[in-house]
């Protein structure tokens, strides 16, 4: 089966398209348009409300009722959202099927990016708030030169985490008939093509794995070392007289 | 000079955290609020910037009521310290304390050039510059957090507690360099702390809230201690005030009983001969006090010479003008009862006991002032 | 006429539509119900002892971590797909999906595992030692019980996405609550037919909360201590 899956994905003319099939090339490029927009849409929405929420401390209940998304079957609420719109669309282009699709992808994204956020900033020091606040940072100065670098890491993880659940929940898209990878799944799935349906959750999870790795890339240039605790050097101090300097691993 | 005029602070919730507070504290002098847990010394501090609003009176800053000065503006000349040092975790050390200077304006080579400096001011290796906070510890920290304060060279500094969390042998050490540098830059500090014997150490005057947010008494710390105007002051001040307070006056006139000595190169047989009860007092060249040499403990084991080993150094020294406190207390850690009395070039100049200290402690307090 | 099949394609119509199809909802849902919790407690079987050497043997932690958070990547569907080949199953075998969810919860709680026994103080540790406790009794008779909270934490995380999870398995043909989201979309072709599709969210959704209501409650129950109103 393993080497089935393998020729399967090795063979060029699955990769291109074709005047019946489209090719992977193109359905992985699909498929990253739609979780691209999801995820830009559900930052768009979350990052600056998770600031906002977390800096003025109110409206808390927004981050506590975006959690409660989480327990939306996804798959429901497309099918429902699709019955729902998609018959105003009919005929022209595939945009009844993309809205419901994104309207879900992005339901599916905020929670973990608002909630990130919100903690981020919440866990900030009062200490270093207020240390900011008494030499004279404006409330904007606090917001933007302390309190988001401070919630990066958290800011980062809730933005991973979005990033994998909405590559891994584009497939769904196929299921309402759209494009993406999952379209392999479903194809493979009714013809009975297993080799076909197994490439598709196999570059599924080589697509998330790689969306993952670049976010980690840009987390690593982004986030202060001082934050992320990877010291060139780490030292460990007990008094100012007594240093003992160790390497870091 | 900072000035409280009739300043209140009360909360939403209704405490009154600070109440009618009148009070002065002068240019170029350490003024440190002292008072039990809750008595409204954070508040009143946080008022002078503005981190508090008050709710009536006035506070004036060189004679311009703060009120009037946008916040930001205002705190920007005005160094602050807290607790916990509060450093930025993303930004290195040196870029912690070039906060302010590039907040203001300066150039960043400008602003990190004296940062540097400041660095070695308050004590730290100038390692430490590329480190980040979570790379330091505490004391480390709150020196950074000091320097910080520092960097805008603000006439004005505030400090919350900013030694109260660190181990006893760090604060003293960060209190003595405190002190060090604040002889050096002479600003107006407001200085915050609930602990007595700290704000004894460090203020130039002392003013005690108690709960409530009232003032109970603004006085020097030697006036505290043998004045405290209420029992609340005398309880706050503690038990041993009367005693502390002999370290504010000093003595005039020591009666000094003369003492014969040897020095360290003299033989054994020359100390024996020159001991009283058994005891003679040990000189090195320049006349300085080295110890007592007890005879019941022999010769050097190399021949008829003094044996450095068993000279007992454990005894203070008394400058001959120093404070009651200071020669009483030679002459109670003296092996042998009598206190070693030094001249102000720390030769020496005789001897004292504790009965006659004491009774010049009394014929002072006798006498009318 | 024309009027009773409007009411009845009606969203509102969905409890109609329950009691018609009542004993083929309660099976896809009881099977749902299983197919979302079994996973998570064998998930925490397994995560237990990988979680507590992680935390035992430091060096175990990061590559513990990086592995677990790697199948994490690996999208729901695509597990789904993914194990019978893996296992040399035959495809559209039924344990695929408990064994994928299986999968998906020891990725989730190795590292919940790990955080909540590190959440443990320090001084609490040594203490616990001091008095005697060694090894595996000290694990379960003081770390676990504090660790409680962090774990249940994770749980309930686990717990509300398998819901979820599950039904994406009803629309590549498994036997659940997904299956009337597969029949929503087939009876809506001509004109739109929303009592499944919504009887199917409601009860997902209701599923979740009790799921999640329930290990709230258990996790009251295994921590007395934290009711204790400390007093100031
Ligand atoms: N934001 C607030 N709202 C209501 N009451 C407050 C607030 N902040 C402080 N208080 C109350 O005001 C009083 C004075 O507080 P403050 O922080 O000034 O005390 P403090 O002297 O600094 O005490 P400590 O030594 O414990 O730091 C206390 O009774 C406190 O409970
Ligand atoms: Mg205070």
């Amino acid at each position: 089966m393993i080497g089935q899956v393998f020729s399967w994905l090795t063979d060029s003319a699955h990769w291109t398209d074709t005047p019946i099939d489209t090719g992977i090339a193109t359905q992985l490029l699909a498929h990253i348009r739609f979780s691209l927009i999801a995820v830009g849409i559900a930052a768009a929405i979350a990052l600056p409300l998770g600031l906002l929420i977390g800096h003025t401390r109110r409206a808390t209940f927004l981050v506590a009722g975006a959690n409660a998304l989480r327990s939306l079957p996804s798959v429901g609420l497309l099918v429902l959202l699709t019955v729902l719109i998609a018959p105003h669309f009919y005929g022209r282009t595939d945009i009844g099927y993309v809205i419901p699709t994104e309207i879900v992808l992005v339901l599916l994204a905020v929670p973990p990016i608002l909630s990130n956020t919100y903690a981020g900033v919440d866990n900030v020091s009062p200490a270093v708030t207020d240390a900011a606040k008494g030499m004279g940072m404006t409330e904007r100065q606090i917001l933007f030169g302390v309190e988001l670098p401070c919630s990066l890491p958290l800011i980062f993880s809730g933005l991973r985490s979005a990033t994998l659940q909405v590559i891994a929940t584009a497939t769904i898209a196929s299921f309402v008939p759209l494009g993406g990878l999952g379209r392999f799944i479903y194809d493979g799935l009714q013809q009975q093509d297993y080799p076909q349906m197994i490439s598709g959750g196999v570059l599924v999870a080589a697509l998330a794995m790689a969306a993952d790795l670049l976010l980690a890339l840009i987390q690593r240039s982004v986030v202060s070392r001082g934050l992320s605790g990877r010291f060139s050097r780490a030292v460990v101090v007990t008094s100012t007289s007594e240093r003992t300097e160790v390497e870091a691993g | 000079m900072i000035r409280f005029e009739s300043a209140t602070k009360q909360y939403p919730d209704g405490t009154l955290a600070v109440d009618a507070l009148d009070l002065v504290a002068p240019s170029g002098q350490i003024t440190v609020l002292v008072g039990p847990s809750g008595c409204g010394k954070t508040t009143s501090l946080r008022m002078i910037n503005r981190m508090i609003d008050a709710t009536s009176g006035r506070i004036l800053l060189d004679d311009q009521d703060v009120a009037s000065v946008d916040p930001a503006r205002l705190r920007r000349g005005i160094g602050y310290v807290i607790q916990h040092a509060g450093l930025f975790p993303h930004r290195t050390i040196i870029d912690n304390i070039a906060s302010v200077p590039l907040m203001l304006g300066r150039s960043k080579k400008e602003a990190r050039a004296g940062a540097m400096e400041l660095l070695e001011r308050v004590g730290l290796d100038p390692r430490f510059a590329q480190r980040y906070p979570a790379q330091l510890s505490g004391g480390q920290q709150q020196r950074v957090g000091v320097a910080r304060a520092l960097a805008a060279d603000p006439p004005v500094m505030l400090m919350d507690e900013p030694f109260s969390a660190v181990d006893p042998v760090v604060r003293e050490q960060l209190q003595d360099e405190f002190l060090r540098l604040q002889s050096d830059l002479g600003k107006t500090i407001v200085f915050v702390t609930h602990d007595i014997d700290e704000a004894i150490k460090l203020g130039d005057q002392v003013a005690v809230l108690r709960v409530g947010g009232r003032l109970a008494q603004m006085a020097t710390p030697a006036e505290l201690l043998s004045n405290p105007v209420d029992d609340f002051v005398a309880n706050f001040v503690g038990r041993d005030r009367g005693y502390r307070a002999l370290g504010f006056e000093s003595v005039t006139a020591l009666p000094l009983e003369s003492e014969p000595t040897v020095s360290l190169d003299s033989s054994f047989t020359a100390a024996e001969k020159a001991a009283v009860d058994g005891w003679v007092l040990v000189l090195d060249g320049e006349r300085r006090p080295q110890g007592w040499l007890a005879v019941a403990d022999g010769p050097s084991a190399t021949g008829d010479t003094i044996s450095t080993a068993t000279l007992r150094r454990g005894g203070t020294v008394a400058e001959r003008d120093g404070t009651y406190r200071a020669v009483l207390d030679a002459a109670l850690s003296s092996p042998t009862g009598r206190g070693v009395i030094v001249g102000p070039d720390g030769t020496f100049a005789g001897t004292i006991n504790a009965s006659r200290v004491v009774a010049l402690i009394e014929a002072r307090a006798e006498a009318p002032r | 006429m024309t009027s009773m099949t409007s009411t009845s394609s009606s969203p509102w119509h969905f409890f109609g539509y329950f009691l018609d199809h009542r004993s083929q909802d309660l099976s896809w849902l009881w099977t749902h119900a299983w197919l979302s919790v079994v996973p998570v407690i064998i998930g925490l079987l397994i995560a237990l002892p990988l979680g507590w050497l992680s935390r035992r043997y430091g060096w175990l932690y990061p590559p513990m971590v990086s592995i677990t958070g790697l199948l994490y990547t690996i999208p729901s569907i695509a597990l789904f797909v993914l194990v019978p080949p893996l296992l040399g199953l035959s495809s559209l075998n039924p344990v695929q999906v408990p064994i994928a969810l299986t999968v998906y919860s020891v990725a989730l709680l190795v590292r919940v595992v790990a955080d909540g026994l590190a959440s443990v103080p320090d001084e609490v540790n040594q203490a616990a030692t001091a008095i005697g406790y060694g090894g595996v009794r000290r694990l379960f008779a003081v770390e676990l019980p504090i660790a409680v909270p962090v774990i249940a934490a994770g749980l309930r995380v686990a717990t509300v996405s398998n819901v979820s999870m599950v039904a994406i398995a009803g629309t590549i043909g498994m036997s659940n609550l997904g299956q009337l989201f597969q029949l929503g979309k087939d009876l809506s072709t001509p004109t739109a037919y929303y009592p499944p599709i919504v009887l199917g969210i409601v009860l997902c959704v209701l599923l979740a909360l009790v799921l999640d209501g329930l290990i709230i409650l258990l996790t009251r129950v295994l921590t007395p201590w934290r009711r204790a109103v400390p007093s100031r």
